[in-house]
């Protein structure tokens, strides 16, 4: 590595080449060494095998990964599984049955060298809700309390990177509620970057900072969430289920009104809703059906709180008789991505182009949903 | 008549640990290896299962004879050959029982699979750290069967010992060999204690051990 590569953030860098099963995978693709990196697709589309390579537990034909500048695999190195410095949670939780929880979250912490510091077991148990957990078997957990200390264990081994393999996906509706703000509170809270698989769009909606879209063996897409969600190249805002995500900061709690003012992008947002304290950042999925669109906002002739500026930055037909509509917050049209999903007759009466600016009408309910 | 007892506990004992160290590993092995040869190894490893104890005694006092290569090694590693001593019964009735011990660790160790290890794997244990401290923990219920099953095959073997140990009292006559010389010699009394008492031990073997199973198992699904 030349001297001028330490100016660059950390940053982990994969490719991976070889047949498995059916298809060939070839994939190339490096996020930033911090958050939390969504790798979608649909099953069977190679995400797995992926994050196996990168582990180290399987090997592709031709492969190279350098995390943080470490070179952990390419023509002439392939570092062991055990010598590589992540953390990995398996789909189905996988903890150690003739060991206790509290002796399964050890596990790792035990063989990690001292000299790096790493989280202690008291902040991941408070973190992950566990203290009640800690003297039982691991058989008798439910499967998201066994995912949980799953995941616990494999921060707890100090990652550089942790690896999650559809972390959600064998828990039912309940234990994945249960489960999803102890991730992202880990989102919120650690520094470890994420790399995890999903197949399950919500998922990445609510947690992925990035995501890498994936089909038959080969990356289509890399970019941040908000950017891949809203682009109009991509299969995702046409679904019928298309959303756009906006992050933003709470600048100010209305207690008369139970509203949080949220920062994003391009405008201020109003929530319903107390969304914690100020200051801290908190995302908005606004599915493109709860958005409408108007080209001028009468003052006091609407229900609906926010209407930001917007400017038109592409359309595409959905059927027969829908539009969606890619908008950029903001007057000059360079804020945060949004879609709108309106009919072709309003598209026609309201004689819209791209490049117009207009207001964007969010539904205050859908925006109350998540958070 | 104790002597014989005491002899034969002495060899089962003795051989069980033995099996347990050099059957582990080729049970792992087994279990674990992906060479298209394997099962032929395992075949061989089999063998007692089907081969009559006569066969495998006339093989072994072939091979260990003072003559052959393989017995000029026991001779130097012993001090002595080995046909016709409680060290020449021991390494017999090792091959002999080595089945009943590899058989069901290897099962164990294939029952859970490549998962725990992996994750052994991802949370910093090194190959030999994960067998230690995760395959042999979660073989526990194989690992016993097998070394009761060693140790009660070893108790009744007949013909491997008469052809290797033959009936030397206090060095190489067992159980099943002092039953056959009294009732040879018409002491159908003495034949009666030692074959009940064979009897009653084996029917406790097998219990002991499958309630044992049972609650290992219990605690490990």
């Amino acid at each position: 590595m030349s001297l001028s590569d330490t100016d660059t953030p950390p940053e982990i860098e994969a490719r991976f080449r070889g047949r498995r099963g059916a298809f060939d995978l070839d994939v190339a693709f490096s996020f930033p060494a911090r958050g939390m990196t969504a790798l979608f697709g649909p099953s069977g589309c190679g995400k797995t095998t992926i994050l196996r390579c990168m582990a180290g537990l399987e090997r592709m034909e031709e492969g190279r990964l350098v995390v943080n500048g470490a070179l952990w695999q390419d023509d002439k190195t392939f570092v062991p599984t055990h010598k590589r410095p992540i953390g990995y949670v398996f789909q189905e939780a996988s903890l150690f049955a003739h060991l206790s929880v509290r002796e399964n979250l050890l596990f790792g912490k035990r063989r990690t060298r001292a000299t790096r510091a790493g989280l202690d077991l008291d902040e991941v148990v408070r973190l992950l809700g566990l203290t009640d957990l800690m003297g039982r078997s691991p058989l008798r957990l439910s499967g998201g309390e066994r995912q949980r200390v799953a995941i616990g264990r494999a921060i707890l081994a100090t990652p550089e990177i942790l690896l999650m393999d559809e972390p959600l996906a064998a828990l039912d509706r309940f234990a994945k509620n249960e489960i999803l703000p102890y991730l992202e509170r880990l989102h919120e809270e650690l520094a470890i970057p994420v790399l995890f698989v999903t197949h399950d769009l919500l998922e990445a909606e609510r947690l992925a900072d990035r995501m890498v879209l994936m089909d038959k063996g080969l990356v289509r897409a890399n970019e941040p969430i908000d950017e891949l969600l809203a682009d109009p190249s991509l299969p995702l805002a046409r679904m019928p289920e298309a959303t756009a995500v906006l992050t933003g900061k709470v600048t100010d709690i209305d207690e008369v009104y139970g509203l949080s003012t949220l920062m994003v992008s391009g405008a201020e947002f109003l929530i319903p809703g107390n969304l914690g304290p100020v200051g801290s950042v908190r995302r908005l999925r606004v599915a493109a059906s709860d958005v409408g669109l108007t080209r001028s906002r009468a003052s006091g002739g609407s229900s609906i709180l926010n209407g930001p500026v917007a400017r038109i930055t592409d359309v595409q037909p959905m059927g027969d008789f829908q539009m969606t509509v890619f908008l950029k917050i903001g007057p000059g049209g360079r804020g945060a991505p949004l879609l709108a999903r309106i009919t072709r007759k309003s598209w026609d009466t309201l004689g819209l182009e791209v490049g117009d600016l207009v207001h964007a009408l969010i539904k205050s309910a859908a925006l109350a949903k998540d958070v | 008549m104790w002597e014989a007892v005491i002899l034969t506990v002495k060899l089962a004992t003795i051989t069980t640990a033995v099996l347990l160290v050099v059957g582990t590993p080729i049970a792992w092995w087994l279990a674990r290896s992906t060479a298209w040869w394997k099962e032929a190894v395992g075949a061989v490893v089999s063998l007692p299962l089907v081969l009559p104890p006569t066969v495998l005694g006339f093989y072994l006092l072939i091979a260990l004879a003072p003559s052959s290569p393989l017995g000029q090694g026991a001779a130097a590693i012993f001090g002595h050959t080995l046909p016709f001593t409680f060290a020449g019964l021991v390494v017999a009735s090792v091959i002999y029982s080595l089945p009943f011990v590899v058989q069901p660790v290897r099962n164990a160790f294939e029952a859970f699979g490549d998962r725990p290890l992996e994750v052994a794997a991802t949370l910093r244990a090194s190959p030999l750290d994960s067998f230690f401290t995760v395959a042999l923990p979660l073989a526990r219920p194989g690992l016993l069967t097998g070394a009761v099953l060693g140790f009660a095959h070893t108790v009744g073997e007949f013909g491997v010992v008469l052809m290797i140990g033959g009936n030397i009292p206090g060095e190489t006559k067992v159980l099943s060999i002092a039953i056959y010389d009294y009732v040879e010699t018409l002491e159908w009394g003495k034949a009666h204690i030692l074959s009940a008492g064979m009897l009653v031990f084996s029917f406790l073997v097998i219990l002991v051990m499958m309630v044992t199973e049972r609650r290992l198992r219990n605690r490990l699904t």
